[in-house]
């Protein structure tokens, strides 16, 4: 087999040689340069391109030593408007005490009056003895106490829904909502007078937003029916596109209502699903105070998901998301601040419930506030110099200068005397804070009036006040 | 499933057993550029210099990863079935549905989303979300749930589960309490005060309590000032973006916590991860970020700022920090440390990492820590040097626009660190510490004795026992239950899909007994022993 096969191999040899004896003279010639190019090329160095950022080490160390980072904070002047905290000591209640003076509170958004209450405190101090005062954990953790269940399920019943979820933050609670929902390639339409609140939540959700000016619903269906355009163009987009629209229910920054019915008939028109946000109008609008849907009569089913935060009528600190189950049940799983923090300490849940009672139970302080509201926001309506904004029945109000000084500094100066003034004749306002370089559409300067329902009657003195001051 | 900290990128770990021994054995030290830079800076600290790291970080043998796949696979294929018989109407429906008048908008949630969450974590769900009716110390009462429906829908029975061992809440050093004469003072604050607060700090809502809790603060950690916050969360969520913006760098840690993610996004930073507690692939970061600058402008970086955590709670690790804080110093980046559950629970007198390696404050550029894990309250602070706190008074965003913390909350806050500190004329503090250090070692060792997988450090209070089989995930937490023990599981998406764990939170107000029972328990449930391979999957 093996003798065979060496036949066979040199029969093969035999053959090649002949091959290469008949081979024509230029094949030979150009098959011997390419071996010797082979061989040469096997045999020399390899080297290669230069990159550009190919760097020596001792260039590398010198890179890393020359650079110089920015300070980590940049230096603050010391008369920063913003570093002189006014220190409140003693309860911030409608008589409190700034900076050691005794004055009438006009700066703390305790519409209710309910934050001296003494059932509310003895509620709290209940729950004190019973769970002591932190939580120590998550709600998915043995952080859900009976009294986060009761305060949902009294929430839920008091607005009329099916669900209501508590986020122990009223800060966190629309800015953890929003990004629930609406992900990367969804589109929002928001109002340009939004809080930072609504603002963090959007960039956090990474979503196309899309500004229309403040209350005007012409402009809101002028980029509905661009969408719509849009839409047509790249429908299999447009079957997997969210598309949100979110507004407050009394604007902060304005102190307005939105104009809900118009953008119930938008809704159905566009289909995109309505998010109203209810801090100051919860506990303030309505014939129960259960916000701007009973204000124009709405049903609240129609508002797909509604935010508030429990830190302005019911004295505690924290905040809430109510609607349909359908919608609340999916932030137990995906609502960052829900999920990733410690839930409320019970003692402030207790503190809710015992204000929700209340709310409950005499529903007349309604009608009282409002009727403080008007009388305020029409004797500061003579004051020279000054505008009011706002609606006659929202409990915060701002006052805004009617012309300006030139630049927003020299507004803001003018309005800090203006508010050193009534501090020190004796009435607390505030100026309204805002963070320049991180706000969109940042509104002029202005203080803060608020409006406690249970307060006195003074307001001669603050118009005269005001008066004086310009 | 809720999960309280570590975000994973879903990749998966191959943690390796890491033993370090102290530098003077150099050999064994991996990294030997960073040991000589340490003997340089001459950190000769006694305390620093004998610290044995060990970390351990076992990885499970072959057969116990296969079974894990395949116990998701299994779960997956039934889920499938389960959804298509939902879908064709053999099975009744108990999701929630959407309106009748909303049905033609565009689907608020994709099915394929959720599919995790209705077929996986269903079955299991009623480890999680257990409402209890007293005081989260050591031991507390659960409400009896039922379901009747596989987990859809709960219903409580009016029954109380009572004294329960505790091994989910975050209470280290025993502060969940409702002794009258500790909480005497908060009784008076919450009488005096009230509970809200109506107002931002920069408005009207600065107590003096503030202040007297801020400068307390300042003192316990040996800083020049600090700020209080209302929420740890949105501690990190609403500072680190007043910190660093465009044109920033963040190197942030693999299993950072959501709270740091989401700070780092809303800043507008460019964001880069290493390996947990890599110092190697930390450093290499950051000497490509200074050599060739920004992606594609190659404009020099504005800053940089690492964040770490002090104990990272789904691990259990301790952040190396002395290496890191030498690689700030050579490479001139900032440091932020979130102590969320190392303040209080590590360190000789509880002021957490930095004491805990014999390091000072001023290393650290940014401290910042919460109060719900070792204070018993809520809240968080950020510390460090005047200018830092200072441009946080103005420039925070919740300094702004959110609340501040409420009064009685605060005065808890004093409290337990006055405690701490042994001002109010008490060794009760350290005593704390002590017990706590004390259960945390013996815990460790008798459960490593009995041959569970453990991660993390010897010294952290977090102990993660691997369960790795997603079957076991529910069983043992109910089996657990049974024999009055509460403890928390946690499985994907919060961990590695092969990584599944029991996490025990060990506290200082335990006793021995009540370590002992949960050691001897567990053990007599032999059928979760980790390197068992009978078991009982209940995947059905």
């Amino acid at each position: 087999m093996a003798a065979a096969a060496g036949m066979g191999q040199q029969w093969v040899l035999v053959e090649m040689v002949q091959a290469f004896y008949e081979a024509p003279a230029y094949h030979l010639i150009l098959e011997g340069i390419l071996i010797l190019w082979i061989i040469r090329l096997l045999f020399s160095k390899t080297y290669k391109l230069q990159e550009r950022s190919d760097l020596t080490p001792k260039e590398k160390e010198e890179l890393i030593e020359e650079w110089q980072p920015e300070p980590l904070v940049p230096p603050v002047p010391k008369d920063h408007p913003a570093l002189n905290y006014n220190i409140v000591s003693g309860p911030p209640t409608h008589i409190i005490t700034v900076n050691g003076k005794e004055c009438i509170n006009f700066a703390s958004f305790n519409f209710l009056g309910l934050l001296d209450n003494e059932k509310v405190k003895s509620a709290a101090q209940a729950s004190l003895k019973k769970y002591g005062v932190g939580t120590c954990g998550p709600r998915g953790f043995y952080g859900t106490f009976d009294v986060h269940l009761e305060l949902e399920e009294r929430l839920a019943k008091f607005m009329r829904t099916e669900e209501a979820i508590i986020y122990s933050y009223g800060f966190a609670t629309i800015a953890s909502a929003i990004p629930a929902y609406s992900k990367r390639g969804d589109i929002v339409f928001v109002d340009e007078a939004a809080c930072f609140a609504i603002q963090k939540g959007l960039q956090a959700s990474r979503s196309n937003i899309k500004l229309f000016k403040h209350n005007d619903m012409a402009d809101l269906e002028r980029l509905l029916k661009e969408q719509e355009t849009e839409d047509q163009k790249n429908p299999r987009k447009a079957r997997v596109t969210r598309r949100f629209i979110v507004v407050e229910g009394l604007y902060m920054n304005t102190g307005d209502v939105c104009p809900l019915p118009e953008l119930i008939k938008l809704k159905y028109k566009y289909k995109v699903r309505i998010f109203l946000e209810e801090s100051l109008s919860f506990g303030v609008l309505g014939e129960h105070g259960r916000g701007i849907t009973e204000h124009f009569g709405i049903n609240i089913d129609d508002i797909d998901l509604i935010s508030a935060n429990m830190e302005n009528s019911l004295a505690s600190i924290g905040g809430f998301c109510c609607g349909r189950s359908f919608i609340i049940d999916h932030q137990r799983l995906s609502g960052q601040g829900y999920c990733f923090s410690a839930s409320l300490p019970p003692l402030l849940a207790a503190a809710a419930i015992e204000a929700l009672n209340i709310m409950e139970d005499n529903p007349d302080i309604f009608q009282t506030l409002r009727a403080k509201c008007e009388r305020i926001h029409k004797a500061l309506q003579g004051i020279s110099g000054l505008k009011v904004v706002g609606e006659s029945f929202s409990p915060a109000l701002h006052l805004q200068l009617e012309e300006s000084c030139g630049s927003r500094e020299n507004d803001v100066k003018l309005l800090k005397r203006i508010v050193d003034y009534c501090m020190d004749s004796g009435i607390a306002l505030t100026q309204a804070r805002y963070l320049e370089k991180e706000e969109k559409c940042l509104p002029p300067p202005r203080s803060w009036t608020t409006v406690l329902s249970a307060m006195g009657v003074l307001l001669s003195r603050v118009c005269e006040e005001q008066q004086d001051a310009l | 499933m809720a999960n309280p900290s570590a975000v994973c990128n879903g990749h998966l770990h191959h943690h390796h057993h890491q033993k370090q021994n102290n530098i003077l054995k150099s050999g064994i030290y991996k990294k030997n550029g960073i040991t000589k830079g340490m003997k340089k800076n001459g950190v000769s600290n006694g305390t620093l210099h004998k610290k044995t790291i060990t970390e351990h970080f076992e990885q499970a043998p072959m057969y116990v990863a296969v079974l894990t796949f395949l116990g998701f696979g299994v779960g997956t294929i039934f889920g499938y079935l389960r959804d298509f018989m939902r879908a064709w109407g053999l099975e009744k429906r108990n999701v929630a549905a959407e309106r009748e008048q909303q049905k033609d908008f565009v689907p608020l949630y994709q099915d394929f989303e959720n599919f995790y969450t209705r077929n996986l974590y269903m079955r299991i769900r009623d480890n999680w979300n257990r409402p209890i009716c007293s005081v989260p110390g050591p031991q507390f009462d659960l409400m009896e749930r039922v379901t009747d429906d596989y987990n859809w829908t709960f219903r409580f029975t009016g029954r109380t589960i009572k004294n329960v061992i505790n091994m989910g809440s975050y209470n280290y050093l025993g502060f969940a309490e409702t002794d009258v004469n500790a909480l005497k003072t908060v009784t008076i604050e919450l009488q005096k005060y009230g509970t809200g607060i109506c107002s931002t700090r920069q408005e009207m809502g600065t107590l003096d309590k503030h202040v007297e809790l801020e400068k307390l603060v300042a003192k316990f950690l040996g800083v020049e000032d600090a700020m209080v916050f209302g929420m740890g969360f949105a501690t990190n969520s609403m500072n680190i973006p007043a910190l660093v913006g465009k044109g920033c760098l963040i190197l942030s840690d693999e299993l950072n916590h959501t709270s740091l993610v989401l700070g780092a996004r809303l800043s507008g930073a460019t964001i880069r991860i290493f390996k947990h507690n890599n110092m190697q692939s930390l450093e290499k970061l950051l000497r490509d970020a200074i050599i060739y600058g920004q992606p594609r402008s190659r404009r020099a970086w504005r800053k940089i700022l690492i964040l770490v955590e002090g104990i990272y709670s789904m691990e259990g690790s301790i952040v190396r920090l002395p290496e890191i804080v030498s690689l700030k110093k050579k490479y001139k980046a900032y440091l932020y440390l979130d102590e969320a559950h190392s303040i209080g629970a590590v360190g000789a007198t509880g002021r957490g990492v930095v004491e805990y390696f014999g390091m000072s404050p001023d290393d650290v550029d940014v401290l910042m820590g919460t109060f719900t894990k070792s204070f018993g309250a809520a809240g968080g602070y950020i510390a460090g040097k005047k200018d830092l706190v200072d441009f946080l008074r103005t420039h925070s965003h919740s300094a702004v626009y959110a609340t501040s913390m409420c009064p009685p909350v605060a005065e808890q806050i004093i409290r337990a660190m006055k405690c701490l500190m042994g001002l109010d004329g008490t060794t009760q503090g350290l005593q704390r510490v002590r017990q706590l250090g004390k259960n945390t070692r013996y815990f460790r060792r008798r459960l490593h004795e009995m041959g569970f997988i453990i991660y993390g450090n010897d010294d952290s209070p977090v102990v993660p026992l691997l369960l790795y089989m997603p079957g076991k995930i529910g069983a043992f937490a109910r089996r657990m239950l049974e024999k009055n023990i509460g403890v928390v599981v946690v499985g994907f998406p919060a961990t590695p899909i092969t990584e599944s764990r029991a996490r025990f939170c060990v506290s200082a107000a335990h006793t021995r007994e009540m370590l002992d029972t949960r050691g001897l328990k567990a053990d007599v449930s032999g059928l979760f022993h980790s390197r068992c391979s009978s078991q009982r999957t209940k995947i059905w």
